[in-house]
């Protein structure tokens, strides 16, 4: 696949100055609506997750009319439901030295030097309001005795600043914002539109000005016109077919954006979360996560000797290598995930790995119950093993869990400034669906930040200032019937293939391949394979593919079927990104860039910069968007 | 393990739908149930049948979009599991196995055993909330809240709507789901101000959306996936009496 070098992009449109004024003065300089006109102004929300879902209900509570897109059968299954352990804030509660600023280091370092320090720093400014307005929400976070909020530590900090509500955090914040979400469907601001697919953005005179969705239920294909429109539709993890991803999540809405001008941004940075349930069988249809918060309590072990096949208790201390511990003293078990899943893969690649086809490792809790006691840890995790016992048959309190790493998040998104606008006017991109504000890796409990941050705070600030810059005139039919057009032609070019395999079947074998040519290690030849056979057999897909049935009604393989098309188109962009990147940061490790002893290298200087994909019929066009690092010093990680 | 399954099969909300039987072979003991459908759906792919619709998403647990009544429970037999988290190893090799939707008239069935739950959404627009908009919320220290209340306001709290109660109670309540939202609320000061007018147009709505009223039978909480205790009806009531007088 070749590419050509564009124009690179130098406004990012973040205001000048002292960054800790820098939100300040972008909300000072915030054109406003004012409230009779904001009732005549409609927003388009797209995807109801913790992002969407708080962008949702604050626009309708300013006053904008709001139509809310879902795929799923009520706004409340959307996947933030899934996260775990917690969220991040810089409360400094705990009086252990937290700051705004330490969150935003850590944040800006976590990502190894691949995100940008205005976003990061306005991301930890907001996360203190987040938390406040989730308590007054009705959140019930985990409380101490004194009747305080408490908190625990996560990967890649020293501090303990994650707020938690036992291990299901993301389901209790994204009730909070389907809560109030529901409170303006009630109050007629926002008209929500369940079971319905969106597979176009109308592009007309230059702005994005509606969607073109598929009602799941009874196949009409309908236009929905607004004033901006606003994407919220998660990650493209599911690219993998095995992930922690809900088994609906795809890529389809921003790949369309994509396809009508959003730029791309680092489609290649993949976050590979290393405690996961081992897979289990070819028959499995996703993997189970199991919380990061685990590694406070739980030490990460494998036998010292190759092919040690005793049972774990039978394996005695000093036989076993507590890995994380011996190579990073520092940070012992809580080192950030991108190092901890490359730390399990080597070891697995040793042939010390544990379980089924020797890819696991241990997660040993007997030391935690010898010291708290099981009642503590059982009130601590109690869910997380019951999960895990549920899914594997084996009792975590007495046999250590077996884990290994998993596709989790995808820091990649779409292209956007600093307003979350996309390069499509009028096109914004909120929450794990943009190419945000966690570089190259994340951390733990920040996506639930982001994502409520982008929604309850950056956004309704930003969208009033594009708003407040119309009215943007009609909007061109031709435009609507174009959009419409591409969208049936896809619909019935995948009905009438008729061929002699399933697109699950397509989907498991573009997901290995991924795996195994884009996964946690990449090489050049790794990725020039999957480059070679990524469109051999998209080619095999478009004529072989079977799909029953026909548009009208509900159809969930045809549905699935027409996501699988888009992960193919874009697993080629993400090699590419992969190839052309070849220095190593973050979760992105090219085997060709390593320090002596293993670690991820950069090469600031040559690839310093956001990778902004431009779609173009003649290839994809790379923009680059040079990172200037001003507060934090880059510098090789380090958490040993 | 081999398996004769089934399912019931209904064209849309006006057919009037009926039991098909399916065997499914070499099904592995840690599949998931939902897997185990998946790989009956491949099947019937491609030999030109119509795959079994049927509504699931996370598959761990926690979004309560699945749910099936399995052998005649809602998300079979196993204690306080969804349907995508029950496993094969705990059925019998040759066993039959029939397999449900949600049976309901709030719940209409939109084809197979997807239903429509839109009434569970109505019922939280009117009142399962607290009315804060965005940017309006105090320091979160500034109220503090005693451990026991916020433990039991998150154990009320973490319902799924999945629908499994009113499947499983005779009389079709959605008692457990209401009161799950109303007790969870209720026991938070920043619940308190709207805590009456909450409870009354919640059972209101629960009312018009044409669900049963509760008899204390306890289905409901024995298939609860979340173990949901019957404790948070009687708050309901409790709240309720106080409320309406």
């Amino acid at each position: 696949m070749k590419y050509t070098i564009g124009e690179p992009i130098r406004d990012t449109k973040a205001p000048e100055g002292p960054i800790e004024d820098r939100w300040d003065k972008r909300r000072f300089s915030a054109k406003l609506v004012n409230p009779a006109n904001k009732r005549k102004l409609t927003v388009i929300v797209v995807g109801t997750g913790l992002a969407g879902g708080s962008a949702a209900a604050t626009l309708g509570e300013l006053g904008y009319q709001v139509k809310s897109f879902c795929y799923q059968d009520s706004p409340r299954r959307a996947h933030s439901i899934a996260a775990q352990g917690g969220i991040n804030a810089a409360k400094n509660y705990r009086g252990d030295g937290d700051s705004i600023y330490r969150l935003f280091y850590d944040t800006v370092k976590g990502g190894d030097f691949r995100a940008r320090e205005s976003n990061v720093y306005r991301l930890a400014q907001v996360s203190v309001n987040i938390i406040d307005q989730a308590v007054a929400q009705g959140v019930p976070f985990a409380r101490e005795y004194g009747g305080l909020l408490d908190t625990r530590s996560f990967g890649g900090a020293q501090v303990s600043r994650t707020f938690y509500a036992r291990g299901q955090t993301g389901q209790q914040l994204l009730l909070g914002a389907y809560q109030a979400l529901e409170r303006q469907i009630a109050a007629g601001t926002v008209e929500m539109h369940t079971r319905h697919e969106m597979l176009d953005v109308v592009v007309s005179g230059g702005r994005a000005r509606g969607v073109i969705v598929r009602d799941l239920v009874s196949g009409e294909i309908e236009t929905h016109l607004a004033d901006a429109v606003v994407l919220a539709t998660g990650g493209y993890g599911n690219v993998f077919f095995l992930s922690t991803n809900a088994k609906g999540c795809n890529t389809t809405a921003i790949w369309r954006a994509h396809r009508r001008g959003a730029y791309f941004g680092n489609p290649c940075y993949t976050q590979i979360h290393p405690t996961c349930i081992p897979v289990s069988g070819d028959y499995q249809s996703k993997l189970t996560l199991m919380s990061e918060s685990l590694r406070n309590d739980g030490r990460v072990w494998v036998p010292l000797r190759k092919g040690d096949d005793r049972a774990p208790g039978d394996i005695p201390e000093d036989e076993r290598d507590y890995y994380l511990e011996r190579i990073y003293p520092a940070f012992g078990n809580l080192v950030p995930r991108d190092i901890a899943s490359r730390a399990a893969k080597n070891v697995c690649d040793e042939g010390r790995g544990v379980g089924p086809g020797g890819l696991g490792v241990y997660l040993d809790f007997a030391d935690a119950i010898a010291r708290l006691g099981r009642e503590a840890v059982e009130k601590k995790y109690g869910n997380l093993f019951e999960m895990y016992e549920r899914i594997t048959g084996e009792d975590p309190y007495t046999r250590p869990m077996r884990i290994y790493p998993a596709v989790h998040y995808t820091m990649g998104g779409l292209w956007v400034d600093y307003d979350l606008q996309s390069t499509v006017p009028g096109l914004f991109v909120i929450g794990e669906a943009n190419f945000s504000d966690h570089g190259a890796n994340r951390l733990g409990a920040s996506a639930l930040m982001q994502g409520l941050a982008d929604g309850y705070f950056v956004l309704p600030t930003t969208v009033g200032d594009y708003l407040a810059g119309g009215p943007f005139g009609e909007v061109d039919q031709a435009d609507v019937d174009e959009a419409i057009g591409q969208v049936n032609g896809k619909i019935g070019r995948l009905l009438s293939v008729n061929g002699t395999r399933t697109a699950d079947s397509y989907h498991r074998e573009l997901g290995k391949l991924m795996w195994d040519y884009c996964g946690m290690e990449r090489t050049e030849e790794s990725l020039r394979k999957a480059l070679e056979r990524i469109p051999e057999l998209r080619e095999e897909f478009w004529n072989n593919v079977k799909v029953p049935g026909d548009g009208e009604g509900l159809n969930q393989a045809l549905e699935r079927a027409g996501r699988v098309a888009d992960f193919f188109d874009l697993a080629e962009l993400m090699c590419l990104d992969a190839l052309h990147r070849t220095e190593s940061c973050g979760g992105h490790f090219r085997a060709e860039s390593q320090t002596e002893d293993g670690e991820a290298l950069r090469d600031d200087e040559n690839f310093a910069y956001v990778a902004a994909w431009e779609y173009g019929p003649e290839g994809p066009v790379l923009h680059k968007e040079r990172l200037e690092y001003e507060y934090v010093k880059m510098s090789q990680r380090s958490y040993k | 393990m081999n398996l004769t399954l089934k399912v019931w099969r209904q064209n849309g909300p006006a057919d009037s739908g009926r039991m098909v039987t399916y065997q499914v072979t070499d099904v592995s003991p840690d599949m998931s149930f939902l897997e185990m459908l998946d790989v009956l759906n491949e099947r019937l792919i491609l030999e030109g049948d119509d795959p079994v619709a049927f509504d699931h998403d996370c598959r761990e647990g926690i979004c309560g979009m699945c749910g099936m009544v399995i052998n005649g429970v809602a998300h079979g037999e196993q204690k306080a599991t969804t349907t995508c988290q029950l496993h094969m190893r705990h059925f019998e090799d040759g066993a039959t196995v029939t397999i449900e939707p949600w049976r309901a008239a709030p719940f209409p069935v939109v084809k197979d055993l997807v239903v429509d739950r839109g009434a569970f959404d109505r019922i939280i627009q009117a009142g399962g909330f607290i009315s804060v908009p965005a940017g309006s919320a105090p320091d979160a220290h500034s109220v503090p809240v005693k451990k026991d209340d916020a433990d039991a306001a998150f154990d009320a709290a973490t319902c799924i709507g999945c629908g499994a109660c009113v499947a499983a109670c005779p009389n079709g309540s959605a008692s457990l789901f209401t009161a799950a939202k109303i007790t969870h609320l209720g026991l938070l000061p920043q619940g308190g101000p709207e805590r009456d007018s909450r409870v009354v147009s919640m059972v209101e709505q629960m009312d018009a959306e044409g669900f049963g009223g509760c008899t204390n039978t306890g289905e409901c909480t024995a298939v609860c996936p979340k173990g949901i205790s019957l404790d948070v009806i009687a708050q309901m009531n409790r709240d309720y009496l106080k409320a309406a007088k």
